[in-house]
């Protein structure tokens, strides 16, 4: 039984071009977006996504905006450069890989890996996501990314993170695991905050991180980051930002610098 | 091409899905083909394959036995062991079109056998059926060269072959067998030829597994399992984690879920902080069954004749998704493939690292923390 | 008769440096350097010294350097220099040539011989640093399988289990007896043992009472002459270890002369001061397999369970089912102890001439022990020769549960592997009773320096399972599919179990 791929259907609504995507491959619609963007379009709207990988892969585009409805792919968004993209539905592993600038708002959860690497830009989630999100985020100049998730987040968050935001609100909690976070928290973490708006159990800190009093400025980032985040999804950000939170920060800048000895060195 | 190779390669970046439902109706084949050409990109075409629960209904308390055969002489040489050691109740050729991708290479023939009361009996032979039917295949498998046991469980069986998903379910018609627990798997091997018996699902009775990933542990649990009277002689490492739930289930009594403790035990540190008396049960599992342990990533489905069970890594390095409607459990690599085929999904989730998600005829499905 | 035997090595001294302080006599223990106040001059016994280092070292002005000794017999390919001297030294003296630590000849090394594998690409290495990676091993019997009450989510054990040893990193102190070594260096050990969480071996000598407050992560011996032991040295002990032999000296007994049993030792061991202590070559309780079992089940009964019982042997041609048997006669682990093993004090014609390498050796007795289906019922512990973490990892790899470090530890304490040992002078403080000597080595500094060989090692393995992509040592036990043979024959790679390189 063959299930053949299916050619893109493209029409027109108001400023925006929708394509359905219904069994179209990949590389096909990422190509039409891809052309449709080279000829002057901003606005896209895709519909019945289905797992289609790479979307938006490295475009570069500050005042694009891509609606995806249905399921996101692998790798949404890796190495864009600036579009904005609102996924009415959830996001597989690699949302916002190595993401340089550009927004990603996903309505519903996030599997592993989200924002893993990511230099710039900002990916708000509305629900739960996976393993190893904000893996190795960093900063670069005035490039700071900012990763804020409305639910919970699994084991390893923020691993190896170097710079960067991650907020964590736990809005909604899951039955079999309540906790904001998962196990090794921010493990190896020698740069960048994550900010978590629960009470975090010292021995869920991995390798090299600590907790740490908010400061000012510190709340000043969470009233914009939060601020927004809940613009995005209608939610009362005063309400949100009402609650305590726990800061995770790094020991140190270079927390393994111990752990090598030169043979020679007495 | 069959021919018998020592335990060795890996299988890599695979894609994988199941589908249980919970009422035991059964169901065509068509939602899980369409569940694994979600996946396709997962996939480099060489190796596919499907197993269905329930497919022989009039056959079901029979062994059913898929071969796959090189050729003539290996038929013959395995049908004169199989006369002597099982009572052969019906055979035939397992109904296949040819399909332009796939290279008719096998002779792919189906058994319906039993064993007869006259061995039952005779004290050279195993004590337990179910044991002695695993010998029959271990021996075919190592003794005649060019046959291939592709499954070996009742009213089941393994469709399988080098190739893409979507071609091996059209060279086989799985799309007119109907069961009620299907899984599939999609290969992306690596350093391994691909070949026939080399494809998932794996089978031994009423055991299945498809895998995606690396079992990076393999030389130990495949010499724990020697241990234990198991034979490794296939080419990929999936195998071991068939004949682990044989062992530890089937043979050694233990549930689902302790399997899956012992299988995928959380790190000492969780256990310390474990309350007693599920710190020293804890304890002496991993004790105990430290050989045992898969490490390396991995995502597994694991079906049995009325279970199906998704299982991760301990650190979770391979993706996993399940999810439930009102009458079916999915598991799958990517949530895109279960939304394929399901429209009213009640629940979905990813389970958490090292947590089987356990399906089972009339029952809730489950995600069992232990980690 | 001329006495033509060349020095092995010569102590230079650079005149103008040398502050004529004295200080390289009093530190060297072996009367190497020597000053005439009449007539203000200096002799060096060049033939006296045994390249400890210890008087260039202790030298205010750096002014002395030991060298290896220029003057050698005309160079011969067979009737080397070695061969010579030591049928000079027989012909001199009609003695057996007693030497220490372990084989010097040149047998290849199969850990130099095997490689170990690491991801690229189709499987993730794990980073150790930051991901949990495990390292903890149990040493003992397990249970073929466990028994598990189950009700809604609670779970109860309901199999009893045998006693294990908990190990936080399988690398354990060897076996060195008080007397063959100092208190200090016992205490070195006990302590970094007890703080790493791992233990130490007593040796045959016993438990110094400085030891009792580690005693918990002390294993106590069992050897043939029977010193010390006594029903509260067992049960003040984690686990028991019989002595059958030891890899430097297999088939033979060992002795601990009058002079070195001084009143501590003398209580330690509980035998006479100034008596020698003689350990016979088989215990006379022990004459085949069943007679083992008898002890230990007497030694079991006497600590009422409590204590794992351990067999130690000789790697030796039949270790194979040598191994099999003492599993099978109850004891929880077997220790085999390599062709390479150190020792204080050995015939060097058995040091260098018996036994096997360590590692045909667990390759041959996991894969028996596998073979009759009991591989769970007792740990393989090995030892003999283990150098480093990539030793460690491939012992393990070859089947091992844990290993257990001598040399490696006295060299982490300051022992330069001068091989005198049986003298009693080490210089370094180790190898002694000398009550000055022995002020050489602080046991806190000994402490922290074992302990951090330990540490060290372990984060080195961790790393080593972090590039396999496990994340835990069980996984590696016995994972022979990890390793490759580069430049080993056919059956040497049938024995050890591994492919060659590139297959
Ligand atoms: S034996 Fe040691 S202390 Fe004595 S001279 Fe030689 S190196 Fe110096
Ligand atoms: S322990 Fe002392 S005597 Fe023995 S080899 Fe080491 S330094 Fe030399």
């Amino acid at each position: 039984m063959e299930i053949p791929l299916r050619k893109a259907r493209v029409s027109r609504e108001d400023e925006f071009v929708v394509i359905d995507a219904k069994g179209v491959h990949y590389r096909e619609l990422n190509e039409l977006i891809n052309e449709l963007v080279e000829r002057g379009e901003r606005k896209l709207r895709l519909l019945n996504v289905n797992g289609q990988r790479y979307i938006a892969d490295g475009l570069r585009c500050s005042d694009c905006y891509i609606e995806i409805h249905g399921v996101a792919g692998d790798d949404l968004a890796a190495f864009a450069n600036g579009p904005t993209i609102v996924v009415y539905g959830d996001v597989q592993d690699g949302a916002g890989n190595t993401m340089n600038a550009g927004r990603i708002i996903v309505h519903g959860n996030g599997t592993d890996i989200i924002g893993h690497s990511m230099r710039g830009g900002e990916i708000f989630v509305r629900g739960h996501v996976g393993y190893r999100v904000g893996i190795h985020m960093k900063e670069y100049r005035e490039q700071v990314p900012v990763l804020v998730v409305g639910g919970t987040a699994g084991d390893f968050l923020g691993e190896y993170m170097a710079g960067g935001r991650i907020v964590i609100l736990g809005l909604e909690r899951l039955e079999t695991y309540p906790e904001i976070a998962g196990e090794w928290l921010a493990t190896g973490i020698h740069g960048g905050a994550i900010y978590l708006r629960d009470e975090v159990d010292e021995d869920k800190l991995g390798y090299g991180a600590k907790t740490e009093r908010l400061s000012h400025s510190d709340r000043r980032f969470l009233s914009e980051a939060v601020g927004k985040f809940c613009s995005c999804f209608s939610l009362n950000a005063e309400e949100v930002l009402n609650a305590e939170f726990t800061k995770v920060v790094p020991k140190s800048h270079r927390p393994f610098a111990e752990m090598y000895s030169d043979s020679k060195e007495g | 091409m069959l021919q018998k190779l020592s335990c060795t390669g890996y299988v890599r970046m695979c894609g994988l899905g199941g589908i249980l439902n919970r009422y035991g109706e059964r169901m065509p084949g068509r939602e899980i083909i369409r569940m694994s050409c979600m996946m396709r990109d997962r996939y480099d075409g060489r190796g596919g394959g499907f197993a269905g629960y329930g497919i022989y209904p009039r056959y079901a308390e029979y062994y059913a036995l898929h071969l796959f055969f090189r050729d003539e002489i290996a038929k013959e040489r395995t049908e004169e062991l199989l006369k002597d050691r099982v009572a052969i109740i019906k055979d035939e050729p397992v109904p296949m079109r040819r399909v332009k991708e796939i290279p008719q290479e096998n002779i792919v023939w189906r058994y319906f056998v039993e064993v007869p009361h006259r061995f039952r009996d005779r004290r050279e032979y195993l004590e337990k059926e179910e044991d002695y039917i695993t010998e029959l295949v271990f021996t075919i498998n190592d003794c005649i060269d060019g046959a291939f046991v592709a499954s070996s469980g009742k009213n089941m069986g393994v469709f399988k072959a080098t190739g893409m998903p979507d071609a091996v379910a059209e060279m086989y018609k799985v799309e007119k067998y109907r069961a009620y627990c299907w899984i599939t798997h999609g290969r992306f091997p690596t350093n391994t030829p691909g070949w026939w018996g080399g494809a998932h699902p794996f089978n031994l009775l009423d055991w299945s597994v498809v895998h995606n990933g690396e079992i990076s542990s393999y030389g130990t649990n495949r010499r724990y399992l020697e241990a234990h009277g198991y034979k490794c002689r296939l080419l990929t490492d999936t195998e071991v984690v068939a004949y682990l739930f044989d062992l530890l289930v089937r043979r050694q009594g233990l549930s689902m879920r302790t399997a899956a403790v012992a299988l995928t035990p959380p790190f000492w540190k969780q256990i310390e902080r474990m309350p007693e008396p599920k710190r020293s049960a804890f304890t002496a599992l991993r004790m105990t069954y430290s050989q045992a342990m898969l490490n390396g990533p991995f995502a597994v489905i694991i079906t049995n004749r009325d279970t199906m069970v998704g299982l991760n890594d301990r650190i979770k390095l391979r993706p996993l998704i399940a999810a439930s409607s009102e009458d079916c459990v999915y598991l799958a690599s990517e949530e895109a493939a279960i939304r394929e085929v399901e429209n009213d999904i009640e629940k979905l989730w990813a389970p958490r690292a090292g947590n089987p998600v356990i399906a089972r005829l009339n029952e809730e499905v489950r995600e069992e923390v232990i980690h | 008769m001329v006495r033509n035997f060349p020095p092995d090595f010569v102590v230079r001294v650079d005149k103008e440096a040398c502050i004529n302080c004295m200080r390289c006599i009093r530190e060297c223990p072996f009367g190497v350097h020597e000053y005439d106040k009449e007539k203000k001059r200096w002799k060096r016994h060049h033939d006296k010294c045994v390249a400890c280092l210890r008087c260039a070292y202790m030298c205010p002005t750096q002014a002395i350097s030991i060298e290896r000794s220029p003057m050698e017999y005309s160079p011969h390919p067979v009737w080397t220099n070695r061969v010579r001297k030591d049928i000079k030294t027989q012909a001199e003296t009609g003695a057996v040539i007693l030497t220490a630590m372990g084989n010097e000849l040149p047998y290849m090394s199969y850990f130099d011989r095997l490689v170990l594998d690491a991801c690229q690409v189709t499987n993730p290495s794990i980073d150790p640093l930051r991901e949990p990676m495990e390292l903890r091993t149990y040493i003992g019997r397990k249970p073929e399988k466990v028994e598990i009450e189950e009700e809604d989510s609670s779970i109860r054990l309901r199999t009893k289990l045998a006693p294990n040893l908990k190990l936080e990193t399988p690398i354990m102190f060897a076996h060195m007896s008080y007397g063959s070594i100092s208190i200090e260096a016992h205490l070195s050990m006990a302590r970094a043992a007890k703080e790493v969480g791992t233990y130490m071996g007593t040796g045959e000598g016993g438990m110094h009472v400085e030891l009792y407050p580690y005693a918990d992560h002390i294993i106590t011996q069992v050897a043939s002459g029977r010193f010390a032991v006594h029903e509260e040295y067992l049960k003040r002990g984690a686990a028991i270890e019989i002595k059958i032999g030891q890899g430097a000296k297999p088939g033979i007994g060992g002795h601990l002369p009058g002079k070195k049993v001084t009143e501590e030792i003398s209580r330690t061991r509980m035998i006479p001061e100034g008596s020698d202590a003689i350990s016979p070559a088989p215990h006379h309780d022990i004459y085949s397999i069943e007679d083992l079992s008898r002890l230990i089940y007497a030694l079991k009964e006497a600590t009422r369970y409590k204590k794992p019982v351990f067999v130690k042997i000789a790697a030796v041609h039949n270790v194979a089912p040598i191994a099999v048997g003492i599993i099978r006669a109850g004891a929880d682990a077997v220790v085999i102890d390599g062709f390479r093993a150190g020792t204080g004090a050995a015939p060097q014609v058995h040091r260098d001439h018996h036994g096997i390498p360590i590692e045909a050796a667990i390759a041959s007795v996991d894969r028996r022990l596998r073979e009759e289906g009991i591989r769970h019922w007792g740990s393989i512990i090995a030892s003999g020769g283990i150098r480093s973490s990539a030793d460690v990892a491939k012992a393990i790899a070859l089947g091992a549960d844990a290993v257990y470090i001598g040399t490696a530890a006295l060299i982490a304490l300051g022992c330069t592997v001068c091989k005198k040992c049986y003298t009693g002078k080490c210089a370094w403080g180790i190898a002694t009773q000398d009550p000055e000597l022995r002020k050489r080595l602080d046991p806190e500094e000994g402490a922290r320096r074992a302990a951090n060989l330990l540490r060290a090692w372990s984060h080195e393995l961790k790393e080593i399972l972090g590039a396999l992509g496990l994340n835990s040592i069980e996984s590696l036990r016995s994972n022979r599919d990890r390793l490759r043979g580069v430049g080993l024959s056919e059956p040497e790679l049938r024995v050890l179990g591994v492919k060659p390189a590139g297959e």
